[in-house]
């Protein structure tokens, strides 16, 4: 074969090669192409990330005071000594204020319960969807993301219009002449709010596994014996837990933390962490107790959260 | 395969829970009836009042502004993350950096609102930057939780494309970094557009962390809307939901159109 | 080389007409949409055969095999197996398993536990299964696996894992989905010859779906063709390559050379057809049904051609022709020769490699002389 470039009557065209350029410049600075992809983000996620958090934990310490900033500073400087001021009043009253304690507990137990029914409902959803046939698995696939991309309060203020005294469930109750439900400013109407809200959360990672379940091993199964319930059992559901398991904690997880939901649909009883804690900051201006508080969340999510990305990676690699 | 009556019966139910709610809303916003479920005859007449409402307005603009300027952000730092967890296979502290990347992205939202206050807080009386809160600030916090969403995207698209195509770039001669621009970007630019709109929405979505980071006078849409709906029934937040449910269903409508067309035929086996 | 399943000649019940069919297919067709995948097939099949359906993509080879299986349901017909009809049984109450083209192990459990699966559906007693498992694994040979996972092993061991867990519940009928499909060429013959050897030990009636007409031809007692959802043909191994009926089964099996010829004599005995192809007579030692000047074709396989330098004998002043040396292929074992004939058609034809590096061969460019018996090729009229 001609090689063009070693022939000497024929000289490769000399052009400016902007990207070598570049390249052979920071090599000289001693910049690898590795670092210049990583500075950005790392730089960025550990000022406005990590930083952040530790100074959550650092003012969980601190007590409240009136001024700017409306908490009590960590160091002093007294006479050239450095002083660490650090309080844990913030924690005692979490742990001896039987609101706080009430407010933790029904948080985990609404976040628990929605999660399971979340599942339940959207499991067969997922199911279907991934055993539909081509070009409907799409279309309900796209059905599932849709009601995401519009707002979530929009969302939550249309159940209301459901959920009402005079909404469209007691105006459809009423034609049999059934006494209004109250539903607004319940539990109830929390439990519905979240489930709505999370229910595409769970059934997208659920679709992603069982979409991979290969139909010969359903088929296999039946084949050796199973009746269709049994195949689910030992087969199906065994095979979907990595997707259960990413499903019920990107639901569990925002809904310990939920503010929204409670605050438009619970009453004034539904006690949950994270409307304790707006409450605090933005009622009570008290930036230290709030910062307890979202530390207390943080020790309820941060398993959750691990967990969540172990089994994220999980279903990467498989 | 035998096909059940369960899971048909299952799927339209849910999807009934779904979009009964939505539906339901873009119905009553044509209601004349001030009392939202209450129908009472066919009107425009909340259409007119969002249009005139000068604090919707604004709050609107705002929020479009920020949604923009943090996608944009968000879509650089985590295009950079995702490119660094899928070709970098190991470097020091690569696991911290997988966690940190992700971890804003489950976060609960009151958690991620208050320690980014806390941080502008700190930094003012350390720094004297950011100067008071308000756009800047709300843009800084979005960037950083749509980053991790777009990370997860992007990360995704650059797992199951075919390396050979990028060496094969490199055997002819193109550097990595020419190689990235070349060959990668366009391969991956899908999930860009993709990650974009998605940093957008979530943006725009946004009520929590926004309420905790803005400042006086800069109130975004969701926190303009929250207010009105805790006060009870507003028929223009019906409106302003079709208006909202209409472009986003025109938008998917038209990337599903573009994907179908550019989407070669596969033959049948 | 695989070894078939000893059933004497004198007792191969498709030969006699009074036996019982084990597995009988009457008039199956399967249509999705208006499509039919399996299109008014009827098919008997006999106990303890290794029957293959053998096909390309998309003949029907596999919906008729799902059909058995029970995965799919006739759109009419009806399938028994063992006098009992099993058209509309649900795939878990037939006694039939199905050894799948990918294995479908069950990732989740090791390889105990994949072949005691069935077992435990039919509720037998713990020791009952472990014994039966055990029994199992020293048949497909791997007793040292059982407590590993199925992506812990290699292909081939998959593949006994898969065929171990078919036939523990002991089977009627055993389906296999191209059994062998998915092994490279050295295990896949090591492999044949295992199959026939188990189901010869074990009498249970296979039947095999395969594309691969060399499995096919080494494996089956009885094969049958299919083209388009429908039956081709069947027969033994010997039958479908030596006598086809179509020139479809004679293209389809093997390599052929096919050409057409008119028929100028019609005679009990013999036929003699002119074929302008050939630039030659092509005379049939036995009689065909036909009609002179009726264009017929005529197969002939590249085996059953001789070559030679010298003018052969010509005892019916036919069967002989001319060409010129193309080309050669050597596969070690035989050559393959290209030779044009003077009439512009090419000729495939093998020679096997008797002598060692032979200096004296036939090589390229050779003008040769082309011949074949009376009752080499066969007359195809459909």
């Amino acid at each position: 074969m001609a090689n063009f470039s070693s022939d000497p009557s024929f000289p490769p065209p000399r052009r400016l090669k902007p990207w070598k350029a570049v390249e052979r410049g920071l090599a000289k600075v001693g910049i690898s192409g590795k670092a210049l992809v990583l500075i950005a983000p790392v730089l960025w996620l550990l000022v406005f990330f990590l930083i952040p958090l530790a100074l959550v934990f650092g003012i969980s310490l601190a007590t409240k005071q009136f001024g700017r900033p409306p908490y009590s500073p960590l160091l002093t400087t007294e006479d050239g000594t450095v002083q660490l001021t650090l309080h844990l009043s913030n924690y005692i009253k979490l742990f001896s204020d039987n609101l706080y304690v009430a407010a933790y507990l029904s948080s985990i137990r609404i976040a628990f319960i929605s999660t399971v029914i979340t599942l339940i409902v959207g499991y067969p959803m997922a199911y279907a969807i991934a055993r539909a046939p081509d070009p409907w698995r799409n279309v309900l696939l796209m059905l599932v993301v849709l009601p995401f991309f519009t707002s979530f309060l929009l969302r939550i203020y249309a159940l209301t219009g459901f959920m009402r005294g005079n909404g469209l469930i007691n105006q459809f109750l009423g034609l049999f002449g059934i006494e209004p439900l109250v539903m607004m400013q319940t539990d109830f109407a929390v439990y519905v709010g979240l489930i709505y809200s999370y229910l595409p959360f769970m059934i997208l990672p659920l679709y992603t596994t069982l979409v991979k379940l290969d139909v010969a091993l359903i088929e296999a199964s039946a084949d050796l014996g199973s009746r269709p319930w049994q195949t689910f059992m030992s087969i199906t559901l065994p095979l979907s837990l990595p997707g259960i398991i990413a499903g019920s904690l990107l639901v569990f997880i925002p809904a310990v933390g939920e503010y929204v939901i409670p605050a438009l649909l619970g009453g004034p009883e539904t006690l949950m962490i994270g409307r304790v804690l707006w409450d605090e900051f933005f009622g009570a201006t008290n930036w230290p107790r709030a910062s307890a508080v979202a530390v207390a969340m943080l020790a309820v999510v941060v398993v959750p959260i691990m967990l969540l990305q172990k089994a994220q990676n999980a279903m990467v690699e498989k | 395969m035998r096909r059940g009556w369960f899971l048909p019966i299952a799927a339209t139910l849910g999807f009934s829970f779904l979009y009964a709610p939505i539906i339901s809303m873009v119905v009553f916003s044509f209601n004349e009836n001030r009392l939202v479920t209450v129908w009472s005859g066919f009107s425009t007449k909340w259409y007119g009042e969002l249009f005139n409402d000068p604090q919707m307005l604004g709050a609107a603009w705002l929020s479009l502004q920020i949604a923009a300027i943090s996608a944009t952000i968000a879509l650089v730092l985590g295009t950079l993350a995702a490119v660094a967890l899928v070709r970098f296979r190991s470097f020091r502290g690569r696991t911290l950096f997988s966690g940190m990347v992700s971890a804003p992205m489950v976060m609960p939202d009151v958690i991620t609102g208050l320690s980014m206050l806390l941080l502008f807080v700190a930094m003012e009386s350390l720094l004297g930057w950011p100067a008071g809160r308000g756009m800047l600030t709300i843009v800084i916090a979005h960037s950083t939780f749509a980053m991790a969403y777009i990370c997860v995207v992007v990360q995704s698209r650059l797992a199951d494309f075919d390396r050979s195509v990028e060496e094969a770039a490199m055997d002819l001669g193109a550097s990595p970094l020419r190689t990235f621009f070349d060959i990668t970007l366009p391969i991956i630019a899908p999930a860009l557009v993709s990650g974009w709109l998605l940093g957008f929405t979530l943006s725009l979505d946004d009520l929590v962390i926004a309420s905790f980071v803005s400042g006086p006078g800069s109130s975004t849409l969701p926190m303009v809307i929250f207010s009105k709906v805790k006060l009870g029934v507003s028929p223009d937040v019906n409106a302003l939901a079709t208006i909202i449910v209409a472009i986003v269903a025109t938008g998917v409508l038209i990337a599903t159109l573009i994907q179908l067309r550019s989407k070669p035929k596969r033959a049948r086996p | 080389m695989a070894k078939k399943p000893l059933i004497a000649a004198d007792t191969r019940p498709w030969r006699d007409p009074s036996a019982t069919p084990f597995v009988r297919i009457r008039n199956i067709t399967k249509k999705f949409g208006d499509v039919a995948a399996v299109h008014d097939v009827s098919l008997d099949i006999f106990k303890s055969e290794l029957f293959c359906l053998l096909g390309g993509s998309g003949s029907g080879k596999s919906t008729l095999l799902r059909m058995l299986a029970g995965f799919e349901t006739p759109t009419s017909g009806t399938i028994e197996i063992d006098g009992q009809d099993m058209t509309h049984v649900a795939p878990y109450n037939r006694p039939v398993n199905m050894m799948f083209q990918s294995y479908a192990l069950f990732p989740h459990m090791n390889v105990e536990q994949n072949i005691a699966y069935g077992l435990k559906r039919d509720g037998l007693p713990k020791p009952e299964i472990a014994d039966r498992v055990a029994e199992l694994l020293t048949l497909v040979k791997l007793q040292d696996y059982g407590a590993r996972k199925p992506h812990q092993l290699s292909g081939g061991q998959r593949q006994r894992v898969a065929l171990a867990r078919a036939l523990a519940k002991r089977p009627k009928l055993l389906l296999l989905d191209e059994p062998l499909g998915a092994l490279d060429k050295k295990l896949r013959e090591e492999t044949q010859f295992e199959l026939v050897k188990i189901q010869e030990t074990l009498g249970v009636t296979f039947i095999v779906v395969t594309h691969d007409q060399e499995e096919a031809m080494s494996l089956a007692t009885r094969i049958g063709v299919m083209n388009q959802g429908e039956i081709a043909m069947i027969g033994e191994p010997t039958d479908i390559y030596e006598f086809p009926n179509s020139k479809f089964v004679a293209g389809f099996i093997g390599s052929v050379n096919m050409v057409e010829g008119v028929v100028t004599e019609d005679e009990p005995g013999h036929v003699r057809l002119r074929s302008a192809e050939m630039g030659c007579d092509i005379y049939v030692g036995h009689g065909v049904e036909c009609a002179p000047d009726q264009i017929l074709s005529w197969a002939i396989r590249p085996e059953k051609v001789m070559l030679s330098r010298d003018k052969p004998d010509a005892p019916f002043d036919a069967n002989v022709t001319k060409g010129v040396v193309e080309d050669i292929g050597y596969l070690g074992d035989m050559s393959v020769y290209q030779v044009l004939l003077d009439s512009g058609k090419r000729l495939r034809v093998t020679q096997t490699n008797t002598v060692r590096g032979n200096p004296d061969a036939i090589t390229w460019d050779e003008p040769v002389y082309v011949t074949w018996n009376d009752t080499s090729g066969s007359v195809l009229t459909v």
